[in-house]
């Protein structure tokens, strides 16, 4: 899933400034799977707002998703009321509200962070930087894109040091956990072959599904 | 001959071969690095420059590399994956080639996040090893990493990185093995100071035949004070040094005078181990120290090729 936090009330204050009459949605799936902008958050956020500017009216509404027109369109009898949109989806979720509704202005309330999971209660880690070409396959379900700190495809390097990663103690070197994992596998051979350069993919990234596309047209 | 270089007929003629760390300044003086190649040129057969190490912003290796040329010193050109693409990497190697320079180093570099400029965006666009390759199909096949012709020559000879002392340990051969199947011609190991763990490391190396591969150059870090020691030890992962040598140089009247001993024990040791053609020798802010430890370590006078 998608992983953010929330910006600091001040910033969010500050973006906010220019409106008197709010609208703060929040996203059912991604965002309140990690705690950012699902209905808890939206309605305290909303709080913090209201008791922040006595002046302002804050309102609030969560679809399940921010990032698919048909629940998009269900705000669409409420947006009217309101002079901005506050948004606590991800970063995609914010721009397909936008784009939806071009003549509001939709703010972000949220950082987008990464890809990622819960790895403990209360730590979220990235997991994958959809790089397009998913080679998890030969490393042991571990992906050295992401996970480690170089992005290196033929680690670890010199700075790998009791499991741990050279940029961080908190952080778990990446290629260790790949040997090992390999190792467990039987795999060990991925590790020897010839090295592959990535191509990397041209961002935005764009998808084409010729199929699909046909059935839509006949 | 790949290359040409003095290292490589150095290397290539079963000589003994010493290099050391000549890193360039935090400004535009040429005097920094005029000054430490004058200081070892006599000592050393070929000085590498560093780049931007420890993701600290510097003179550039190809400027410093340069700089020493016109002294009639040998440079080798460290040049780090974290800075640069493919595009970039690849254009400043011919550049290299068409300045004279003939031995670079493909490293990864260290992360950023230790430097000056801590939030920088990392490159990382291709690997160390991919470069070794990437650098070895230019010179041997005259192609850039697309498959298209170079025109001219491309002739260096490769160097590589080693760390004995990384983790996990029994993959280090395997990932210097990788690296020397790439085009890897020589290694210049990580600063020795534990000698028994590289030894054991040395074993697995011969085990596969490597040291027939390639030239292993055994790195050295002259240590100058305790609290050298004590950072090394706690601070620069990746590096081992034994509690023995903390104490050693905390208990030593003249810690300096401990340092240079400690680093000349190192190399006897060195020398008698089986596919060692050399050392490296890495004195960061101490290069003066290197004549005198050339010297004493009977590798003086350098032969001339
Ligand atoms: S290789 Fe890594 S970044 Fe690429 S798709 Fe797979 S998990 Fe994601
Ligand atoms: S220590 Fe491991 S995870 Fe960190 S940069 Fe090196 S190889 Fe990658």
């Amino acid at each position: 899933m998608i992983i953010a936090e929330q910006k600091a009330l001040t910033e969010i204050e500050d973006m906010v400034g220019p409106y008197r009459k709010i609208l703060v949605v929040g996203c059912g799936t991604c965002m309140t799977f990690c705690s950012a902008g699902g209905p808890d958050e939206v309605g305290q956020l909303a709080e913090a707002l209201a008791s922040g500017n006595k002046d302002i009216v804050v309102e609030k509404s969560t679809i399940p998703r921010q990032c698919a027109v048909k629940f998009i369109d269900r705000l669409e009898s409420k947006v009217g009321d309101y002079e901005a949109i506050l948004s606590m989806a991800c970063g995609n979720g914010v721009q397909a509200v936008a784009s939806r509704f071009p003549n509001k202005p939709v703010l972000p309330a949220l950082n987008t962070q990464f890809i990622g999971v819960e790895a403990e209660s209360g730590i979220w880690t990235e997991t994958c930087m959809a790089c397009g070409d998913c080679i998890l396959w030969r490393t042991g379900g571990i992906c050295p894109v992401t996970r480690c700190a170089k992005g290196l495809l033929n680690g670890a390097c010199g700075g790998a040091s009791e499991g741990k990663c050279e940029v961080s103690k908190d952080r778990p070197c990446a290629w260790q956990e790949i040997y090992h994992a390999l190792k467990r596998l039987n795999m060990l051979h991925y590790l020897k072959e010839k090295p592959q350069v990535k191509d990397w993919p041209i961002h935005p990234g764009r998808v084409v599904r010729q199929d699909l596309r046909e059935v839509e047209a006949s | 001959m790949k290359s040409g270089s003095n290292l490589e007929r150095i290397l290539e003629g079963g000589q003994f071969a010493v290099t050391a760390e000549a890193g360039p300044p935090k400004g535009s003086s040429p005097k920094v690095i005029q000054r430490k190649g004058e200081l070892l040129k006599l000592c050393c057969d070929a000085l590498n420059v560093t780049d931007n190490q420890t993701a600290i912003v510097r003179m550039s290796s190809l400027s410093g590399c340069v700089l020493l040329k016109e002294l009639g010193v040998e440079p080798v050109l460290q040049m780090v994956v974290r800075d640069r693409n493919r595009l970039a990497l690849q254009g400043d190697i011919l550049g290299a080639a068409a300045l004279g320079i003939r031995n670079v180093l493909c490293l990864s570099g260290d992360h950023q996040r230790f430097g000056n400029h801590p939030a920088a965006k990392g490159v990382y666009d291709i690997d160390s090893i991919q470069f070794i390759q990437m650098v070895k199909t230019m010179r041997d096949e005259h192609r850039f990493l697309n498959g298209e012709e170079i025109s001219g020559d491309v002739p260096f000879f490769i160097g590589a990185a080693a760390n004995p002392f990384a983790d996990p340990f029994e993959f280090r051969v395997t990932r210097l093995a990788k690296k020397v199947n790439a085009g890897a011609d020589f290694i210049q190991t990580q600063g020795i100071f534990d000698v028994p763990k590289f030894v054991e490391w040395m074993k697995m190396v011969r085990d596969r035949g490597l040291h027939e591969k390639t030239h292993i150059l055994a790195g050295l870090i002259p240590i100058k004070s305790v609290g050298m020691a004590r950072y090394m030890r706690n601070n620069v992962s990746g590096l081992s040094v034994p509690q023995e040598i903390v104490d050693r140089m905390a208990d030593a009247k003249d810690a300096k005078e401990e340092g240079v001993k400690i680093c000349l024990e190192t190399i006897e040791q060195l020398k008698e181990v089986e596919g060692i053609h050399g050392i490296h020798i890495m004195a960061v802010a101490w290069e003066d120290i290197v004549p005198r430890i050339v010297e004493e370590a009977g590798l003086m006078p350098r032969p001339v090729v």
